[in-house]
């Protein structure tokens, strides 16, 4: 029948509170929580549940990384995937990776797995990039679902309703098609103990983008990081009037 | 020597006849291994070599963020209304049974998640860091009413008394005390007696935790009275029953979302087959199941007590006084480095204790100074938090009341403090002797 890739990305825990390095070159991520993006855990959840209502085989975990990505993939063997890949990537190469080369490597796998359809989450709770999912489908000229906030398969069509700025919008796309997910979707199952005991017998595979024919290139230098300015006090005005009056006297209207 | 050989038997002799029975009865030590050797033997046995001060396997890290994640978002918002209003988080015990949390050492083909103590334990202690009712149900289900039937039981009493007890749909409990006798486990006067097929039991046993909640019990009746100890045996009886009637819920200081109560036994029948093991091996089968029963409440005690430590160290960074956050005064650093050191202390003594049960070895010592441990640090950071509170430390808008009242029933049950030092003591002398 059918398989489904789902990408999953280590990220630093939302809980952590972020450090920015004194070189002003990232962010401090090491000895620093690390976990899998949430939006991430809702694209393996519909995955996984596609697959309990039997419209796909076998679903594939996919992480790029250095070896601590196992981890994260081996999360989301005890979510339900049935195997993992880990595309090896560290050093400058993992600094450097962004949503295109994820994109090139997703769009071989693709191909090379024969999916019917590429989960992602909408985008990293690191980056924000919100641009993985939309390059993959552009690569494959597969149809694209993002924001998906309900999935339903209808033969070999794939019924999306997607959260957009104005409310929803429900689309009809032929697969294989590429879908990201966004926050309702669905509540991401907490990983059982047995399952977690499944999953170290379940099989990751390694491989390296020049296996797939992927350039790690990156076409994005980033020249600075910075923490937001802090916020500074504000001013109490006692009317209307004098709040005009401030706003034109500074110069925003 | 010799004087202090009639010494230590002296004291031997003036236990109460419970802890002489088990210092005899437990395997006998190996004698005096260095302690290096020790802890390279038992990493080695647990089947992983991994240094103690580093990370856990990844199988257990992974299980301990599962149950840390359940905590924090399911019980943690919860806790306090459980507590405030006594409720038993039925919906929350059920799907932590659909995560394999009710019987985790249980196999898999009975229902359970087949992992071993140690996972056990960091279960235990993650669920409890979110409520400490809740560890409590986790811990009664599986050390002390799974674990004694998984032990002694036949295949058959396994199927029916610990398969349905493993999705959360139904708990147990574990039924050993009386109004007359606690600590004097060996004077039960609950007496059991064969009439044809059946058994008759009458008497009344207290404290039990679960019982307005639970749907079969484990519990002791001296079926020969003439054999003291020897004559005490384990049965199986289901709830509810025809002659087992519920007393009062008791009105607790904390960990108020259990349900504890006497039952009462107004001859009460069951079958021939719900003996547990063999006659006369009840009190032989209590105590085994509280030894292991230890490592479970000292893993509850260990989350409350983190929960108590994280509350005051998360208001010491916020609270300012003098100018300050309060974290910056060293009165108050102190006192976070003194809980800090008991939760991390009692958690590696604990983790021990369930690696050496899990590597088969003798675990008797390491549960007793694991459960003392924990308890007591439980209870110490439950008051050092209130006090790093303040005002604040004393009303029930923040959790610290709660840990310092759900801390305190660890020093109790299960083997009160007094005991846990009679039990370290005896195996400690046993090693010493020659």
């Amino acid at each position: 029948m059918s398989r489904v890739l789902v990408g999953v990305k280590r990220v630093i825990d939302y809980a952590v509170k972020i450090r920015v390095k004194p070189d002003h070159s990232g962010v401090v991520t090491d000895g620093v929580k690390h976990s899998m993006n949430p939006f991430c855990e809702i694209a393996v959840e519909e995955a996984v549940k596609l697959k309990e209502k039997k419209f796909i085989k076998e679903v594939v975990a996919v992480s790029c990384g250095p070896t601590q990505v196992t981890e994260t993939i081996r999360t989301a063997l005890a979510m339900g995937c049935d195997r993992g890949i880990h595309v090896e990537v560290s050093g400058k190469d993992y600094e450097a990776m962004g949503p295109l080369q994820i994109a090139k490597i997703f769009a071989a796998l693709a191909k090379k797995e024969e999916a019917s359809l590429v989960i992602l989450g909408k985008q990293a709770i690191d980056d924000d990039c919100n641009q993985t999912g939309q390059m993959t489908a552009a690569l494959l000229d597969w149809p694209q679902g993002t924001f998906a906030s309900e999935v339903t398969i209808d033969g070999e069509k794939v019924k999306v309703v997607r959260e957009i700025d104005g409310g929803l919008e429900t689309i009809k796309i032929s697969m294989p098609a590429v879908l990201t997910a966004d926050l309702r979707l669905n509540t991401p199952r907490y990983a059982t103990l047995p399952n977690i005991m499944k999953a170290k017998k379940k099989k990751i595979a390694n491989m390296k983008p020049a296996d797939l024919g992927v350039d790690m290139v990156s076409r994005v230098e980033v020249l600075r990081v910075d923490e937001p300015p802090t916020r500074l006090a504000g001013v109490k005005v006692e009317t209307v009037d004098d709040l005009v009056a401030k706003l034109k006297a500074n110069g925003t209207i | 020597f010799h004087l202090r050989m009639m010494e230590a038997t002296v004291f031997l002799d003036t236990f109460n006849a419970c802890r002489h029975f088990l210092v005899s009865f437990t395997r006998s030590v190996p004698r005096l291994n260095p302690v290096s050797e020790l802890y390279g033997q038992l990493f080695r046995l647990h089947g992983l070599v991994f240094p103690l001060t580093s990370e856990l396997p990844e199988m257990h890290q992974m299980m301990r963020q599962t149950c840390r994640d359940y905590a924090d978002r399911e019980l943690g918002p919860i806790a306090g209304k459980l507590d405030k209003e006594h409720l038993f988080p039925a919906q929350q015990v059920r799907e932590l049974g659909a995560m394999g949390v009710m019987a985790v050492e249980v196999p898999e083909a009975l229902g359970g998640a087949g992992m071993d103590y140690l996972a056990y334990s960091l279960a235990v202690e993650e669920i409890s860091r979110g409520c400490g009712s809740t560890g409590c149900v986790v811990s009664v289900n599986n050390s002390l009413y799974i674990g004694p039937i998984l032990k002694f039981g036949t295949q058959k009493q396994k199927e029916q008394w610990i398969t349905p007890f493993t999705t959360g749909e139904k708990v147990g409990c574990f039924a050993l005390s009386e109004p007359g006798n606690g600590s004097d486990a060996g004077a039960a006067s609950t007496l059991a007696r064969q009439e044809g097929e059946e058994w008759v039991l009458n008497g009344t046993k207290a404290w039990i935790t679960n019982s307005w909640d639970a749907s079969a019990t484990v519990i002791f009746a001296t079926t020969d009275k003439s054999l003291k100890h020897k004559g005490i045996s384990a049965f199986l009886v289901p709830m509810p029953h025809p002659g087992l009637s519920l007393g009062k819920k008791e009105d607790k200081l904390g960990i108020r979302a259990t349900s504890t109560a006497n039952l009462i036994l107004e001859d009460c029948r069951i079958p021939l087959g719900n003996m547990l093991g063999s006659r006369g091996s009840g009190f032989k089968i209590a105590m085994q199941t509280l030894d292991s029963g230890r490592i479970g409440i000292a893993s509850q005690a260990l989350g409350i007590a983190q929960a108590a430590l994280d509350c005051a160290a998360d208001y010491a960074h916020k609270r300012t006084a003098f100018g300050a956050p309060i974290g910056k005064l060293q009165a108050v650093q102190f006192k976070l480095a003194d809980m800090a050191v008991a939760v991390e202390s009692a958690r590696l003594l604990t983790w021990k204790a369930a690696m050496l049960k899990d590597a088969k070895k003798p675990f008797t010592k390491e549960a007793a100074m694991a459960k003392l441990a924990a308890s007591e640090a439980a209870t110490f950071c439950g008051h050092q938090s209130i006090q790093v509170l303040g005002g604040m430390g004393y009303v029930t808008d923040m959790p610290a009341e709660r840990h310092y009242r759900d801390a305190r029933i660890t020093e109790i049950y299960e083997g009160t403090s007094e005991i846990q030092r009679l039990v370290i003591a005896g195996q400690l002398l046993k090693e010493y002797a020659s």
